[in-house]
């Protein structure tokens, strides 16, 4: 992941350019690399606008979970009211549970997402037959083309009354399950779903690292007498740590946001219990009960959880294994 | 993390070396080569099962549908449910939408991606550094659902394109990856032409962008295949049926929303087929573009995504 944050040079001395530097810019000030750059600058004037206005605002828009907020009225509410709203979900039980669904399913997904393209990279990896390495890639990166509209349609036609499943279900001389009516089900359906649609495309980046592991090593640990086994673990995994710690960092930073579309679509009353997330209720509390103040709360509780995972999750990847996203 | 070099490798056809050739095999190796080619015709069989069985259910005739006897070949072969839903209107007018949002909403993020990601590029720009920090912190911290909300329909952007296409014009991610590909463009040829007394915005068209067309055409792929699979915009800010994508109107029909009165339309006028093939049927017809481009633009998304992990 890109993440130069090159400062702009902090006014140097002036008689000495950086050596990288073209000789022709000595001294960068505002007002000279406006009169030189200004048709680049130009260029970056409607994206710039665009963060502001749809990316940038939006989080100044938070401040409705401090204020009052009337739909229709001010964007940026009516009047302060303080901490209210976090107090009311702070005291609502169902805020509690569905803080603790996002928790569980966000966990379940981290568990099994992403171990999983790992898993299935080396597994191709071992693969001498070229054409059947690239049929199984091709096959497994499809679903990951599909709306999560079609992936939830799949899913519920495999699970309904009369799908596959439950044709092995009675095969096995079992009930009938309404798999999607069952709450006790929900996480499985989630997180199976999700390796589906996942854990093929999951594999690029691995596979890649892969190829870059110098053949040498092999060779070294083969005559140090190290089998299969212990050349990938000692040869393999070491060379694909950097890709593992990155891909483990981003998912700790979705980790909150627990596929929200795919829940709303494949959730019902019936599997709140253990379906309804903090997005899913916020979505809920937001136009359902045109709680908008309320919802706002919540997400910025969610956001700003989401942002400190992201970022100890660096720090401490940084600490420990000296690979980081910046 | 990775290199352009290793990303090529492993797309293009040059054959890799098979590893450790000539040592002799042991016959726990053997063993798992047999286990893995098993768990890999698993994971074929897996991924592939859902779409034939929808497809197979598409095909079948409603009565052993319900009865739960279809599974991967139709049963009671029949296509008149296709002809039924390719005879409602209002598929064909969200069908029209879905190419129309993705057509629009893909020109403009193609814009506004090309300029910023080419102003980023620029190494030696003045401010550049913050210009990044702007895009990058978005990808860890968003406004969220209710102020985007509150955002787009007070701009009055409801019920239009707009409201699709402006809110997601940059992907932070395809921005990082058409930058990495900037950066890896020589810059004697720019230089030669900045001589030749043509300016940034000429650059720009005659000599930056024909040299990159590969990445466009990624960035397109991208972009057109995130606009066209979205739903939840449109289910968000178009009130009107005849503003759906198609996307939306599956979403309704499995959802059962009383909203997609057109299917009620549809069982009440044919009451020998009804809703599990009709399901199939239009999941089928919803999916069938993709899996048509698929084949042919599967290597670009590998490309491009790994373009994307080069460290800048």
């Amino acid at each position: 992941m890109s993440t130069t944050t090159t400062l702009p040079p902090s006014a140097p001395a002036p008689e000495t350019p950086t050596p990288n530097r073209p000789p022709r810019a000595p001294r960068q000030t505002w007002r000279r690399a406006l009169r030189r750059d200004w048709q680049l600058y130009s260029l970056a004037i409607l994206p710039l606008l665009f963060f502001l206005i749809f990316r940038y605002l939006p989080m100044l828009g938070n401040v409705i979970a401090f204020r009052r907020f009337q739909p229709g009225g001010n964007i940026f509410g009516e009047y302060w009211v303080g901490l209210r709203y976090f107090k009311m979900f702070l005291n609502d039980p169902t805020f509690w549970n569905v803080f603790t669904n996002t928790l569980v399913l966000g966990a379940l997904t981290l568990l099994f997402c992403f171990p999983l393209p790992i898993v299935l990279a080396l597994l191709l990896n071992e693969v001498r037959a070229r054409k059947l390495k690239r049929f199984v890639q091709s096959v497994s990166y499809l679903p990951h083309f599909l709306s999560i509209v079609i992936v939830a349609a799949i899913v519920m036609q495999l699970l309904s009354m009369d799908g596959t499943v439950n044709q092995l279900v009675r095969a096995a001389g079992g009930e009938a399950i309404p798999f999607l009516q069952r709450p006790e089900w929900f996480r499985t359906i989630y997180v199976s779903s999700e390796i589906w649609q996942t854990v093929g495309w999951g594999t690029i980046l691995y596979l890649a690292a892969l190829t870059t592991i110098d053949e040498d090593l092999y060779e070294a640990a083969r005559i140090d007498g190290a089998n299969r086994w212990r050349q990938t673990w000692h040869v393999t995994l070491p060379g694909i740590r950097p890709t593992m710690v990155t891909l483990l960092i981003l998912n700790i930073g979705t980790f909150m946001a627990v596929g929200f579309e795919k829940i709303l679509l494949l959730y019902n009353p019936l599997t709140y219990p253990t379906a309804d997330v903090l997005s899913t209720y916020l979505f809920r509390m937001g136009f359902a009960s045109s709680n908008f103040s309320y919802a706002a709360a919540i997400g910025l509780f969610e956001a700003v959880i989401g942002l400190i995972l992201v970022l100890s999750a660096n720090q401490i990847a940084r600490r420990t294994v000296g690979t980081s996203l910046w | 993390m990775v290199t352009i070099d290793a990303a090529e490798r492993q797309t293009e056809t040059t054959p890799r070396p098979p590893r450790r050739r000539g040592v002799r095999e042991t016959r726990g190796y053997r063993a798992f080569q047999v286990v893995n080619g098993i768990i890999l015709t698993l994971v074929v069989v897996v991924t592939l099962y859902p779409f034939i069985n929808i497809v197979a259910r598409s095909m079948s005739h409603e009565s052993y549908i319900i009865t739960g006897q279809v599974n991967l070949v139709p049963r009671g072969f029949t296509l008149d449910t296709y002809q039924l839903l390719m005879s409602d209107s209002m598929f064909w007018t969200n069908y029209r939408n879905t190419v129309f949002y993705t057509v629009t909403a893909t020109v403009i993020s193609i814009v506004m991606t090309t300029c910023y990601a080419y102003v980023l590029s620029k190494k030696q720009l003045k401010g550049r550094g913050a210009l990044v920090g702007i895009a990058l912190f978005t990808m860890f911290f968003t406004g969220g659902l209710i102020p985007n909300y509150v955002l787009v329909t007070s701009l009055g952007l409801k019920n239009s394109v707009w409201a699709i296409a402006l809110p997601n014009a940059i992907n932070v991610f395809n921005l990082l990856v058409m930058k990495a590909f900037f950066e890896s463009l020589p810059t004697e040829l720019e230089e030669a032409a900045a001589v030749d007394g043509l300016n940034t915005y000429g650059i720009l068209l005659r000599i930056v962008l024909p040299l990159s067309k590969a990445i466009v055409a990624t960035m397109v792929l991208f972009y057109a295949v995130s606009f066209w699979n979205s739903w939840f915009a449109a289910f968000l800010y178009m009130d009107r049926q005849e503003l759906w994508p198609v996307t939306v109107y599956l979403r309704n029909l499995i959802a059962g929303a009383t909203g997609a009165e057109n299917v009620g339309a549809i069982s009440e006028a044919n009451e020998v087929q009804a809703e599990a093939t009709l399901k199939a049927v239009t999941i089928v017809l919803t999916t069938l573009p993709i899996l048509l481009v698929y084949p042919f633009v599967q290597r670009y998304f590998v490309r491009g995504i790994m373009l994307g992990a080069v460290k800048g």
